[in-house]
């Protein structure tokens, strides 16, 4: 039943797949999405620099958080911070470190209209509703005198899947719009009141840029990668702000402020004359005491490369880095992980 | 499958002449252990198909128990999927499920038996196994492949080209053009992606008539056509609805393909136009990102659903057989 | 008289040009989507078939020359652990089925290898991970493989049962009056007899399940790595495509085409290789 071929493809594979590469150590990670470009450059050059291989796989935030409560993974990074519930369910305790800040953009597609068109909270979230369905509506319009806007449908773009960029749009609108709070609320995902749902932040972008009238939320990279028109957004102070990383790290200035012991924040819609009110952290999230001592040591190593080191390689990947007030607080919690 | 027996040139069974009487023993007490043997071998294997089954089966039902108890029956009659309330319902994907496998269906069912037709009857041998290999090469496609290439290439199509022809035809099916991602998209794909599977089988099923049997047919003053209605089609129904259950299958179950381009959105609409959903595309979405010990519950009730929506469909499809073959048989 | 008969002749004449042109229309039809994949395919991964991809680890944005290598063995490896334990079982099944199989429990079999075929791939997956990964606390090549050949035994068996229905019953008696045990009349002539078939089979699981990602995610996981063993996280084409293809970098995107393209190549080779080394002796004429 096996061809030549195949029994040879067998030792072969067998052959590379009981040969060790050497390295004394590997570690597994899994998670959020949103950090995988960023996570996959740091755990590349640390490879390169250490020689110790950590293996994350960006499965979704949701998916790291039951794949460290079952003990299958090392560690877990995620967007949305998890609750008291989630973290019952850990054994010895979790701790949330602060990796890296993004923004989430809202991107459009409409036939004559630049990019940087002026929407405030109120607006998008009547548009996300469906209350809001036409493009030449009245409420766009105001903000935007000077743009002429088509007659033209709005197609709404979401995700399909269940995505820590979501959370974080959700938890905006949440904030800006009771309607929005009491229908559909904000999470990783939820029922959305309008539109068309696409799988992953490619596929938003991608349905975004072929429809005409369409409207959608992306990771910023994706926005600046596409190179697609984004939204100005009118943030808690009254400006309109582009996306940028500036304009993350003013945000998180505001959250810092109010940063609880843990970390545990969201810091959407965050007060500052500059800061751009969609956007949140990305968190490692670590056993409080790990058993395997040399696997603790080695993780600890990496998580404090990843301040200095890792922040310093954010910026060129379109990622915020943190602010140094809060690297020095999250090592100190790095300090207290027992191993 | 060792012998204990001989050299290859000679046949299975026979004995050099002189220990006749020794070798009758031996191959009297061989054969009621080795089949013996055989027997359990074969029938162990087989029963390992039904023990996977009810062990998922069991598996998802556990896993789903915390939805039914929190839902209630309300679970089964509710479009209704809200995870940040924690209500839910899975009329919707179901609905998304058994539509997009129908049009899948529909169009892999008659192409695939049509390109078997073509393949093993009206082409010339030498070109027979090319036909053949090119056509397999669509299941060697990885579904996340057959997605993107939805995605781009196939919704953009239906959208700029297709649907709006179709918004012409009156009634309830095609209303409204949409995005192009739809229900009628998913079932599409999903029917190119079955075709392999349908072709191949029904393949195997035409090649194994005897050619006599043709032969008869044209030798009676039938046209090629009638010929293979004849002597091919007609002795194969079963066959070929076995192809199509396989089909169906894997049409049901059909994840990444689909998800990229049934729109996601859970409500049942009869515009094929419109976006839709299916049971294994949220499945697949949402587990990953799913924390909550109600949302996890209830996507595996929805895989709980889809089981039983199998199931029925398989035993509805067996009746079929059997009502077929029973009416053939006069 | 002679006009009537004609005409009838005519009409058969114009049905049976027209059935089978809709049966040639019917692989034109199957043709389109398959040559527009194959160009979208062709087009956009070629450009990183080099030798950087099979050769290099995957790389992060901004660092040239990333490649698939470990997911190129991973795979092989994956398919190769699922094919030593679902093919036995698949066609030891398929052949219980076709030959003891008119008892309520071989119909419970196929009942059961029908509905299993129809389960989702990531049901399957997270089927595996219960059963391997969490009693494992770790994900594994092994569960990978577990995962895989869940998928393949419904369909090899199913296919090998219709396959080895269909050998004559003529050859069985014959074997059978020549005084050959029960299971040898099988294993040597009527499974001989429908080899072509079920290699047909056995190679259309394995190259389904080389090409199926779910049920990799929550198994075999992915690595950026090579594995130090089966029982670590293992580098798959399917999975590693897919994260790549839905990121929004340029040479991420090019490179996850590139697989798509390798991913076919291999299956194709596979294919054609399975075709040549079978031989053909299953046309029997009665």
């Amino acid at each position: 039943m096996m061809t030549p071929l195949k029994k040879a493809g067998l030792a072969a594979a067998l052959l590379v797949g009981f040969a060790s590469q050497m390295s004394a150590l590997s570690l597994n990670g899994a998670g959020s999405t949103f950090i995988y470009p960023l996570a996959s450059k740091w755990f590349y050059s640390y490879q390169q620099d250490k020689g110790v291989e950590i293996n994350y796989q960006s499965i979704g935030s949701g998916a790291g958080i039951q794949q460290l409560q079952s003990q299958t993974v090392d560690f877990g990074a995620t967007d949305a911070f998890m609750t008291e519930e989630q973290m019952s369910a850990v054994q010895g305790g979790v701790i949330h470190l602060p990796a890296t800040m993004g923004a989430v953009a809202v991107v459009y597609n409409v036939a004559g209209v630049d990019t940087g068109l002026k929407l405030d909270g109120s607006t998008l979230s009547k548009i996300f509703l469906g209350t809001i369905s036409n493009w030449n509506d009245p409420a766009i319009a105001a903000l935007n005198s000077g743009v002429s806007l088509p007659d033209l449908k709005i197609t709404v773009v979401h995700r399909a899947d269940g995505s820590g960029t979501t959370s974080i749009f959700t938890d905006y609108l949440t904030k800006v719009s009771t309607a929005w709070a009491t229908t559909a609320g904000h999470s990783t995902a939820i029922k959305w009141p309008a539109g068309v749902g696409a799988k992953g932040n490619e596929a938003v972008a991608g349905v975004v840029r072929q429809v005409n009238g369409a409207i959608g939320y992306v990771e910023f990279a994706y926005a600046i990668q596409t190179k697609m028109a984004y939204a100005k957004l009118k943030n808690k102070a009254g400006a309109y702000i582009d996306p940028s990383m500036d304009s993350v790290s003013k945000a998180a200035e505001g959250a810092l402020r109010r940063m609880p012991e843990d970390f545990r924040v969201s810091f959407t819609n965050a007060s500052g004359e500059e800061s751009y009110p969609i956007c949140g952290f990305t968190w490692f999230l670590v056993p409080a005491k790990i058993a395997d001592h040399a696997k603790g040591q080695a993780l600890v190593d990496f998580l404090n490369w990843s301040m200095d080191e890792g922040q310093k390689m954010a910026p060129s990947l379109n990622y915020a880095a943190l602010p140094d007030s809060l690297v020095e607080k999250v090592k100190a919690k790095i300090a207290t992980i027992q191993f | 499958m060792s012998s204990t027996v001989t050299t290859p040139e000679t046949s299975p069974g026979s004995a050099p002449a002189p220990s006749f009487g020794n070798n009758l023993k031996a191959s009297r007490s061989a054969l009621p252990s080795g089949d013996r043997v055989f027997e359990g071998l074969v029938a162990g294997a087989a029963g390992v198909i039904p023990l996977l089954a009810a062990a998922m089966l069991l598996l998802l039902a556990v896993a789903s128990w915390t939805c039914f108890q929190e839902q209630g029956f309300g679970f089964f009659t509710t479009q209704d999927w809200d995870p940040v309330k924690e209500h839910f319902g899975m009329l919707a994907f179901a609905y998304g499920t058994l539509a997009s496998s129908a049009i899948a269906l529909l169009t892999a069912g008659p192409i695939g038996v049509g390109i078997a037709l073509a393949i093993t009857e009206f082409t010339k041998p030498k070109y027979r196994e090319i036909a053949a290999w090119v056509v397999e090469t669509l299941s060697a496609i990885p579904s996340v492949i057959f997605g993107l290439w939805g995605m781009f290439v196939m919704a953009p199509f239906m959208r700029a080209h297709i649907e709006p022809l179709l918004v012409h035809i009156p009634g309830p099916f095609f209303r409204e053009a949409g995005t192009g991602l739809s229900l009628l998209t998913a079932g599409l794909v999903v029917g190119i992606m079955i075709l392999p599977t349908v072709m191949a089988v029904c393949r195997e099923v035409f090649n194994a008539i005897p050619i006599s049997m043709r032969e008869s047919a044209l030798a009676l003053g039938s046209t090629r056509w009638e010929a293979v209605r004849l002597a091919v089609l007609a002795p194969s129904t079963p066959g070929i609805i076995g192809a199509l259950i396989l089909g169906m299958g894997r049409a049901l179950g059909e994840t990444m393909a689909v998800t990229m381009v049934i729109g996601n959105r859970a409500e049942i609409s009869t515009n094929l136009l419109a976006p839709s959903d299916s049971l294994a595309s949220a499945i697949a979405n949402q587990f990953a990102e799913a924390a909550s010990p109600g949302h996890l519950s209830a996507l595996a009730a929805l895989g709980f659903v889809l089981f039983l929506i199998t199931m029925l469909l398989n035993m509805a499809a067996r009746l079929l057989v059997w009502a077929v073959a029973n009416r053939v048989r006069h | 008289m002679a006009e009537n008969l004609f005409k009838v002749d005519v009409k058969r004449a114009r049905i049976d040009r027209l059935m089978r042109g809709l049966c040639w229309a019917g692989l034109a039809v199957a043709l389109v989507p398959l040559l527009s994949l194959l160009f979208m395919v062709i087009t956009r991964g070629w450009h990183r078939l080099d030798l950087d991809f099979f050769m290099h680890l995957p790389r992060p944005v901004g660092i040239p020359g990333g490649g698939m290598s470990n997911a190129l063995v991973g795979s092989i490896e994956l398919v190769a652990i699922a094919s030593v334990i679902g093919m036995p079982i698949g066609v030891l099944a398929g052949i219980f089925l076709a030959e003891y199989g008119d008892n309520r429990f071989a119909k419970t079999v196929r009942f059961y290898a029908d509905v299993l075929s129809g389960v989702p791939s990531i049901v399957t997956g997270i089927f595996a991970y219960q059963l391997v990964v969490k009693p494992m606390h770790g994900f594994s090549g092994l569960a990978g493989g577990f995962a895989l050949s869940l998928m393949m035994i419904p369909l090899i068996a199913r296919i090998t049962e219709e396959v080895v229905r269909l050998v004559p019953t003529g050859l069985r008696e014959a074997a059978l009056a020549l005084g050959v045990p029960r299971w040898r009349s099988i294993v040597s002539v009527v499974v001989r007899t429908a080899m072509s078939g079920i290699a047909t089979g056995l190679l259309l699981a394995a190259t389904r399940v080389a090409s199926e990602t779910a049920p990799l995610l929550f198994t075999a996981f992915n690595n950026q790595f090579w594995p130090s063993g089966l029982n670590q996280p293992t580098a798959s084409l399917t999975v590693q495509i897919f994260t790549y293809a839905i990121s929004p970098y340029q040479e991420w995107q090019d490179v996850a085409w590139t697989g798509a393209l390798v991913l076919l190549m291999m299956v194709l080779l596979a294919s054609l290789a399975s075709r040549l080394t079978v031989s053909k002796n299953r046309q029997i004429q009665l």
